[in-house]
């Protein structure tokens, strides 16, 4: 027999794939380093600003440190800040959006208001602002980043809690009379956990994007780290010199942003199906 | 955006068919936004004065290092007024700029409000050329893709497109540098003209720096523009114009872009205040004294005062620029503002 119509595949998840290989690539990096490549930090006052030669692949930075070398280890500090700020964003956003969602009030309306603030500044001026207070270092970026991230997640969540809110199950659990913690966190938490994961994982790529950018301002990951943003901000005025150390870990940075947004809505994708 | 209530079981076109709302109500509709926006405003101000003199623990301190004397220390404090309590500081603060008094910035030493008007005309200049860019582009890029949907035209406006937002200012701004100044030589470097040089070469010069925020924001652009052109496209009366008999460009142009660029637009104002958080890396990258690199001197220098005035001048236009936009969306559909 014949099938009566041509099977409906879905498409392959070419983004995914992509996305998957190159960010595969630099977790390898990040966790390799220094195994992988000569010593990053080794400078060489004879040799700064040189062109790609068989030494040095990609050539030298200004201090004569050799470009391949920071781009590979480079990769290192970005995905540790990164993922651990969005996580501590994921975490109290999501707190904050159970706690106001489910107890609409003087509560929700303080902490909302006080959201919709944080979101009405630019991420980079706030950051900027808390980073002169609190001193430039990885853990304040990590800190400043997540509580900033917290602000949109904690918006999302409280919109799912509000449809949650309303349904038997919660109305069930109440008559039960479980306590109000164990109702947010065990009944509803599970239950809007799509949407949280979902912002989670979009989110990653906005804290790369901004981690890089506080790097390339000099406030975010500090030296001698061989950070790519780092690298522009140090050798970006010399760009007429030798434009290696600008391109190469611009190139990284661009790679990884993008490849971090292919797997989270390749993985959003999947979800929804 | 303001709420009324909808009496339940009423629908869309009982809605629209309703006498004016009595003139009590109208004040009520009209001062809720207002209202909303000052309490905005006093959050704001109370957040950035947290951020900037609360955080740090010490100013003198942080302005000094960790290596002065605690009696420089408490002499600083004492000029700043940073020993008295919190809240007297937060209202003197507060005092201060409502009678247009914005402080006299610490590391260079002019009144904060000189320093902010010279550097927020610059950054309009940038900002208006880029939105006079990015918005045509994404407009026609949008409804381009939307028109040939599902092609290889409408995958390469909208996959190139969303690539390019998602990368950092600093990366395209560093590529188009080294494409367009370093190797075709077709624009400066420095985003700076000669002074007294007239406006077109002002526009000549502010090419290049607008150029990462065009990149940033088209894609985001041109996908709402899509959207909305697809559903124009599927509706009905997009079905009953073509079947009427009317030729395709009298549809597109009259009936569809009509319906299908209100979205776009009224997010425009949003998208204005994100577009401020670009300013900051391009200023720096091109060189330009706008409002973002007066911030970042500021923040490198420890220049408090500077730093919260301008931080603030930031957030106000933000919600202003939000606050119009509603306003803006609501002129041009009334469906938005019955709601």
């Amino acid at each position: 027999m014949t099938p009566l119509a041509p099977a409906v595949r879905p498409p392959r998840p070419v983004g995914l794939v992509v996305g998957g290989v190159i960010l595969g690539i630099w977790v390898v990096c990040a966790i390799g380093g220094e195994l992988l490549v000569p010593d990053p930090y080794a400078t060489d006052s004879f040799a700064t600003l040189a062109p790609p030669s068989a030494e040095h692949w990609l050539g030298t930075d200004r201090l004569g440190r050799d470009v391949f070398a920071r781009a590979v280890t480079g990769a290192r500090s970005i995905l540790l800040v990164a993922p651990a700020a969005t996580l501590i964003g994921t975490l109290i956003g999501t707190a904050l959006g159970l706690v106001t969602g489910y107890f609409a009030g003087a509560v929700d309306d303080v902490v909302s208001r006080l959201v919709s603030v944080v979101l009405s500044l630019p991420v980079v001026i706030v950051a900027l602002l808390a980073l002169v207070a609190l001193g430039p270092s990885s853990l304040t970026v990590i800190g400043v980043i997540g509580f900033i991230f917290s602000a949109p997640i904690a918006r999302t969540v409280r919109a799912a809690v509000r449809v949650e809110r309303e349904k038997d199950y919660v109305e069930a659990a109440r008559l039960r009379r479980e306590p109000a913690l164990a109702i947010l966190f065990v009944e509803i938490l599970p239950n809007v956990l799509g949407p949280v994961l979902t912002e989670a994982t979009v989110r990653l790529g906005y804290a790369v994007f901004f981690i890089a950018t506080l790097s390339f301002l000099g406030f975010g990951i500090q030296p001698p780290s061989p950070d790519w943003g780092l690298a522009i901000y140090e050798n970006y005025t010399l760009l007429r010199a030798s434009a290696w150390p600008v391109i190469v870990p611009a190139v990284a940075i661009a790679s990884l942003v993008v490849s971090v947004h292919l797997v989270a809505e390749g993985l959003v994708r999947r979800g929804e199906r | 955006m303001t709420t009324v209530a909808v009496p339940p079981g009423r629908s869309d076109v009982a809605r629209l068919a309703d006498p004016p709302p009595p003139p009590r109500r109208l004040v009520r509709r009209l001062l809720r936004p207002v209202v909303l926006l000052l309490v905005n405003l006093v959050l704001l101000s109370a957040l950035v004065f947290f951020g900037a003199e609360v955080l740090p623990g010490n100013i003198g301190r942080l302005l000094l290092g960790r290596t002065a004397d605690q009696q420089s220390v408490d002499v600083l404090n004492r000029e700043l007024g940073a020993d008295r309590p919190l809240v007297e500081r937060y209202l003197s603060f507060m005092g201060d700029l409502l009678q247009g008094d914005l402080g006299t910035s610490l590391a260079l030493r002019q009144p904060n409000s000189e320093l902010l008007g010279a550097a927020l005309l610059n950054s309009l200049k940038l900002a208006a050329l880029a939105f006079a860019i990015v918005v045509p582009l994404a407009l026609v890029g949008g409804v381009v893709a939307a028109l040939r949907r599902d092609t290889w035209v409408d995958r390469t406006i909208i996959g190139v497109g969303v690539a390019l937002t998602v990368l950092p200012e600093f990366v395209t701004g560093l590529i188009a540098i080294l494409v367009l100044s370093l190797g075709l030589k077709l624009f400066p470097v420095t985003a700076t003209p000669p002074p007294g040089s007239g406006a077109l070469t002002q526009i000549y010069y502010l090419v290049m720096p607008a150029i990462p925020l065009v990149v940033v924001l088209f894609g985001y652009l041109a996908k709402l523009a899509r959207a909305g052109t697809v559903t124009a496209l599927d509706s009905d009366y997009h079905r009953t114009a073509v079947l009427k008999g009317l030729p395709g460009r009298v549809v597109v142009s009259r009936h569809v872009l009509r319906n299908a660029l209100l979205p776009t637009i009224s997010v425009l104002g949003t998208q204005a205040g994100y577009l401020i958080g670009g300013l900051v890396v391009v200023e720096i990258l091109f060189n330009y004294r706008g409002v973002g690199s007066l911030i970042f001197t500021a923040a490198q220098a420890k220049d408090i005062p500077l730093l919260e005035v301008g931080v603030l001048t930031v957030g106000v236009a933000y919600m202003l620029l939000t606050a119009l936009s509603d306003v803006v969306a609501g002129l041009l559909d009334p469906r938005v503002r019955v709601r």
